[in-house]
């Protein structure tokens, strides 16, 4: 166990190929041990195939450490045993089970804690013997979340949870991370900026499968030059910075990267 | 009237057969994605144990059919372990080892019994006939029609109720997706292949009462008309396979008997043509 500001996650030299593709030619990434950590990059960055890497769903080489424990040689079954909760850019929500089938489905810890899940999302209680294929978008990302947040995780990473989302349901989906962010840590693959803005504390930047920039995220998106530079920022236009937490939410519209 | 009766628990006996291999197919296709080649394979080490342990060994035929169950699961088990675990991220070879597995044991059994089918001891209980609405039926077309009947049930209530069941619905979804919520998905393979094994091996037993005899290539000759009903179904459904099971059964006695034999074949092989024209994810067009 590292000391209490040491990262939580560490990567180091992360390569990926598939098929004789190289999609990742060394990645290297710190996540903080509190609150959020934004994932940042164009499309086709690599930034899904880094936190696919991370878990073990693409063969990968090089060094990834959770709280020094060194997880490249294990399968994803035990990476996420480490304590590692994984909420999919997909959601990855079984659509054919109910709800209470797809939360049953992740326990792993002797007493889940499902008390947790319904203060955070209530409309799960309600909804869980209703089948996951019926659920609206946002809805099946509360149960791709809910997941996460039935164990003692100590990380959890979540691939663009906004994605495809309408406005208000960004806004829900944006309070409960801030919500799950202030128990455990987070690495947020996330395109919209506004989003970025009002979570991560820190962030890192991927581009053609490498680490272009780590530091603060204030930092980086003060800096319109390098904003444009690494994350394509199309316009001059700053991005909506977002309600503050625990005021009335306006829903996070700011600029999505590369649009 | 009383020839529509005989074809309708002849076809639906036979279609128990099927059911009994394609089970256990489409839960490993659904979940796995192995097209096993070797599942007829499976039926006929079922069979032969069972026609071993009734006519060779003593025992009676309940104990022989479960014997043969046994074998068959064991032989799944280790069929997983040895031979389809090793090559999950090479599926050609997978398949290439399962075609081969599906040609060895016929060729073994034949090397060791003879190509010769050999008769199946009839217990005095199930060789005789009972009559159905004027029509005389052979009772062991109702014991295939129980047991598929009580498999089905088992395979149900396992899906449903338990966290195994659980695991191979999610699995036949997203087999990834199971592994990132921290589940060892290889042990639901094993548990699933060992399930198919032992109802491959009970259709294998009960085959044996079906046709009276037990022959070497009697598995695979089942096992394409259980490729047949696993793709009506819908891969990974075992209420697809069921139904499905039931038709083709159906459409093979009742074409063979008022066509020309060796029709009922080929109207399968129609009726899965125009299943898939109309609805391309067979009948359920659902998992599990």
């Amino acid at each position: 166990m590292g000391a209490p500001h040491d990262p939580l996650l560490t990567v180091r030299g992360l390569r990926v190929v598939i098929d004789g593709l190289h999609i990742l030619h060394g990645v290297d990434l710190d996540v903080a041990p509190s609150g959020v950590t934004a994932l940042l990059g164009r499309n086709g960055a690599g930034k899904t195939t880094t936190v696919k890497a991370v878990l073990g769903l693409v063969p990968r080489t090089g060094g990834i450490r959770l709280a020094g424990e060194d997880l490249t040689r294990l399968p994803t079954h035990l990476v996420v045993r480490r304590g590692i909760g994984y909420v999919p850019e997909d959601r990855g929500v079984f659509g054919g089970l109910t709800v209470a089938e797809n939360l049953r489905l992740a326990e792993r810890d002797a007493e889940p804690a499902y008390p947790l899940v319904h203060e955070i999302f209530p409309e799960l209680k309600r909804r869980e013997r209703q089948v996951a294929g019926t659920l609206s978008g946002g809805q099946q990302q509360m149960v791709a979340i809910a997941r996460t947040l039935l164990n003692a995780n100590r990380l959890i990473i979540a691939d663009e949870p906004t994605k495809g989302l309408a406005p208000r349901i960004v806004t829900e989906v944006a309070d409960a991370l801030e919500r799950v962010a202030s128990r455990v840590p987070v690495l947020l693959v996330e395109q919209n900026l506004a989003l970025v803005r009002r979570t991560a504390a820190t962030c890192a930047v991927l581009a053609d499968g490498h680490t272009v920039h780590q530091g603060a995220t204030a930092e980086l998106l003060a800096d319109e030059e390098a904003a444009r530079r690494l994350l394509g920022v199309g316009s001059s236009r700053r991005p909506s910075p977002g309600p503050s937490p625990g005021a009335a939410p306006a829903p996070p519209t700011g600029t999505e990267v590369n649009r | 009237m009383d020839t529509v009766i005989l074809l309708l628990c002849t076809g639906l006996g036979l279609g128990a057969l099927y059911f009994l291999v394609a089970s256990g197919l489409s839960l490993i296709f659904g979940l796995m994605d192995v097209l096993n080649f070797a599942h007829g394979a499976l039926l006929s080490v079922g069979a032969y144990a069972a026609w071993w342990a009734t006519a060779q060994a003593g025992m009676d035929f309940y104990a022989a059919v479960a014997f043969g169950t046994a074998v068959g699961t064991l032989a799944a088990v280790l069929l997983e372990l040895a031979l389809i675990r090793p090559l999950y991220s090479r599926p050609r070879d997978q398949i290439l080892a399962t075609v081969g597995v599906g040609l060895a044991v016929p060729a073994l059994l034949m090397g060791v019994w003879g190509a010769d089918a050999r008769p199946f001891p009839q217990p005095s209980g199930l060789s005789g006939t009972v009559r159905v609405l004027g029509a005389v039926v052979p009772v062991n077309r109702f014991v295939l029609m129980a047991a598929a009947l009580l498999v089905l049930l088992a395979l149900r209530l396992f899906l449903a109720r338990t966290r195994y069941g659980l695991i191979v619905r999610a699995g036949v979804e997203d087999r990834a997706m199971v592994t990132a919520l921290g589940i060892d998905v290889r042990r639901a393979f094993t548990l699933v292949f060992a399930i198919g094994g032992a109802a491959a091996a009970l259709g294998g037993a009960l085959a044996g009462l079906y046709f009276g005899s037990v022959a070497p290539g009697q598995g695979t000759g089942l096992l394409i008309f259980a490729f047949v009903v696993v793709v009506m179904g819908g891969m990974g459904s075992v209420t697809g396979a069921a139904v499905a099971s039931a038709g083709v059964g159906l459409v093979q006695q009742f074409a063979n008997y008022y066509t020309a034999a060796g029709l009922g074949d080929l109207s399968v092989v129609v009726l899965l043509a125009v299943l898939l024209l109309v609805r391309p994810g067979g009948l359920t067009g659902r998992l599990a």
